[in-house]
């Protein structure tokens, strides 16, 4: 009986493997979009699925900020981390930073203040982005705080004039994958609300490979001397959203960071924000 | 050479010549990779053209050569007494000119157009006099601008000035770095940064000002229409071409911003826009504004832009608003100034 038993849950087993495997060839093989030169067309509203937003390294789920209030609505989520090789190659100043940063990590984040997140959080933040493609360029549209990018494709003149806070993009194609370069980015924006950092000179190369038709493997190598001692990559998938009425809506989060930012010159006793 | 001298010139120049029209006759407007026409590129919406016509030109729509001459003539005196009060301040630094009141932006952030040899008289082209119409009885009104606070309740739905500094709430809209004063929608040219990109691909237009960094994503074919409960700073835009026209369709505006001119709260307004390519250097863009709530009759307006051979910056107002603490804790130390018995 045992041994029946046994050999049934091995077929089944065998069964739900395979069609685990024919179910993602299927979605692997799915066509990729192209555009009328034969590029692939990344155009859509795309999204990670991913907690690395809270820590980009393997975590455990944790408290959060004011749980009295909160509870576990604040608590943070449990991450296995999208860095390949698990960790970041921190120098000794680069750590200790990031240390400094951790310890006020929700006060301190750039994005409790709703600045722009750069290049590559934006790619794995919990809102979706819209990716326009034309032949000249590619915009990336972020509904979080309407952080926006334009990707120049294949004109190399085009350099970084002034640093900004989502940097400037350079890319080309190599096959099917979109290579970007990213350089002149502030050094203010972080990598998630953990504290980890980076300076002024970090330059990314992100790469955009459409796996099927529906998501794309991200990359994204950092390099930065003044931080990093090596260069180290993160890598995770990008699903589009299928839903026929799903569009960017606006997250203009200006406005919900305002007594975070100036409650303190705040008249006594005025009341946040204006008349529903 | 700067930016205002050299439309100047331009314009000068352009004059002592034969008369230009502004759009090229045979223009053949280029396409896309899907055949659409190709309105991509940065474009720059500056104008000294005023968007009200002055009544002294009736239903004129468009300037005559003299009045252009005397146009030139008029906004050269301006750029010279411009210089000479520079000059003046190069020299000697403290000198206070008549209003002892130093501005807050100098010749140098200024952007102007050329005038051309088609000049509007007003950017507005309806009703036919140019003029903005009777606002319908009981709109709200709400006046700002870089002098003195207005006091007035919340919510402020203007851009640039303030009712009180109370709390940011109190300030413009751009002064809290929530919309850009000229980005709109509709874009209204103002001072500087009169700049966007519009990027397009088979199913999709984006119109992205400089100002606030604001994508504009235009939905192309038969996307579902937005929930009447989801409301929006930019309103939610539908678009279509109508031969070599784009034409954008804007509502589900949340009403924290006014319809126009200092008027109305835009929750009812419907924003048609229309962008037509006329040269290769120029788009014509076309708004009508449609806001019974506010107005007794549709507004259309004209404004060309011009091909920019650069690229937008980014307008990081928010990260950098340095000018709120300062508006704030300023208000505060003279409240605590006066109760200590000193003078405001």
């Amino acid at each position: 009986m045992k041994t029946i038993f046994t050999k049934i849950l091995t077929t089944s087993f065998l069964i739900m493997a395979t069609g685990f495997v024919s179910l993602q060839a299927a979605a692997q093989s799915g066509e990729i979009a192209r555009t009328p030169s034969g590029k692939p067309d990344l155009s859509g509203i795309w999204q990670a699925m991913t907690t690395a937003h809270y820590n980009v390294e393997p975590h455990a789920a944790s408290y959060g900020p004011h749980p009295r209030q909160m509870g576990a609505a604040s608590a943070l989520p449990a991450s296995i981390g999208i860095i390949e090789g698990g960790s970041i190659p921190y120098n000794e100043q680069g750590r200790r930073q990031r240390d400094l940063n951790k310890a006020d990590a929700h006060n301190l984040d750039p994005l409790t203040k709703c600045y722009m997140p750069g290049v590559p959080r934006a790619n794995y933040l919990p809102f979706p982005f819209q990716i326009v493609q034309s032949t000249d360029v590619v915009l990336v549209a972020y509904e979080y705080a309407e952080s926006n990018r334009i990707v120049y494709v294949d004109q190399p003149e085009l350099e970084s004039q002034v640093d900004a806070w989502m940097g400037h993009s350079n890319a080309h194609w190599e096959g099917d994958t979109l290579v970007v370069r990213v350089s002149g980015q502030m050094e203010n924006t972080w990598f998630d609300r953990a504290g980890n950092h980076h300076s002024y000179q970090m330059v990314v190369e992100e790469r955009w490979t459409p796996m099927g038709a529906n998501h794309i493997q991200y990359e994204a190598t950092m390099t930065d001397p003044n931080t990093f001692t090596a260069p180290w990559t993160v890598s995770f998938p990008i699903y589009r959203h299928l839903d026929e009425s799903m569009q960017i809506l606006e997250f203009k989060c200006a406005e919900f960071s305002e007594e975070f930012l100036y409650g303190e010159f705040r008249k006594e006793g005025t009341p946040i924000g204006v008349p529903e | 050479m700067n930016l205002k001298k050299l439309f100047i010139f331009s314009t000068l120049t352009a004059l002592s010549g034969a008369v230009v029209a502004q759009s090229d006759a045979g223009y053949e407007v280029p396409k896309t990779e899907y055949g659409q026409p190709d309105l991509q590129g940065v474009w720059n919406f500056s104008s000294n053209t005023p968007m009200q016509r002055p009544q002294k030109y009736g239903n004129q729509e468009f300037l005559t050569r003299e009045q252009v001459e005397e146009a030139i003539a008029a906004q050269q005196a301006r750029a010279d007494a411009a210089d000479a009060l520079a000059a003046k301040r190069v020299i000697n630094p403290d000198a206070p000119d008549a209003t002892d009141n130093p501005g807050g932006y100098n010749d140098f952030w200024l952007e102007v157009r050329g005038l051309g040899d088609t000049v509007r008289s007003s950017h507005i082209v309806y009703p036919l006099d140019g003029r903005v119409p009777t606002a319908v009885e009981g709109a709200q009104r709400q006046y700002g601008g870089l002098g003195p606070d207005i006091p007035s309740t919340r919510p402020v739905r203007y851009v640039v000035g303030g009712i009180a500094k109370e709390g940011p709430e109190d300030r413009g809209l751009s002064e809290r770095c929530i919309v850009g004063f000229n980005s709109g929608p509709p874009f209204l040219p103002s001072l500087y940064n009169n700049n966007l990109q519009i990027v397009q691909n088979q199913d999709t237009a984006v119109i992205m000002t400089e100002m606030i960094h604001d994508a504009r994503i235009v939905q192309l074919g038969d996307k579902p229409e937005l929930d009447e409960n989801i409301t929006l700073w930019s309103g939610d835009s539908r678009g279509y071409y109508e031969g070599d026209t784009l034409v954008v369709v804007t509502k589900n505006f949340n009403g924290l911003r006014q319809t126009f001119n200092s008027t109305g709260s835009n929750e009812d307004m419907v924003l048609t826009e229309k962008f037509t390519r006329t040269a290769f250097d120029n788009v014509d863009y076309e708004f009508t504004i449609d806001d019974p709530s506010t107005f007794t009759d549709k507004i259309t307006a004209i404004v060309p832009m011009t091909k920019l051979a650069g690229q937008i910056y980014e307008y990081a107002c928010h990260e950098g608003n340095y000018g709120m603490v300062n508006i704030l804790r300023g208000e505060r130390m003279e409240e605590q100034r006066a109760a200590e018995g000193g003078s405001r």
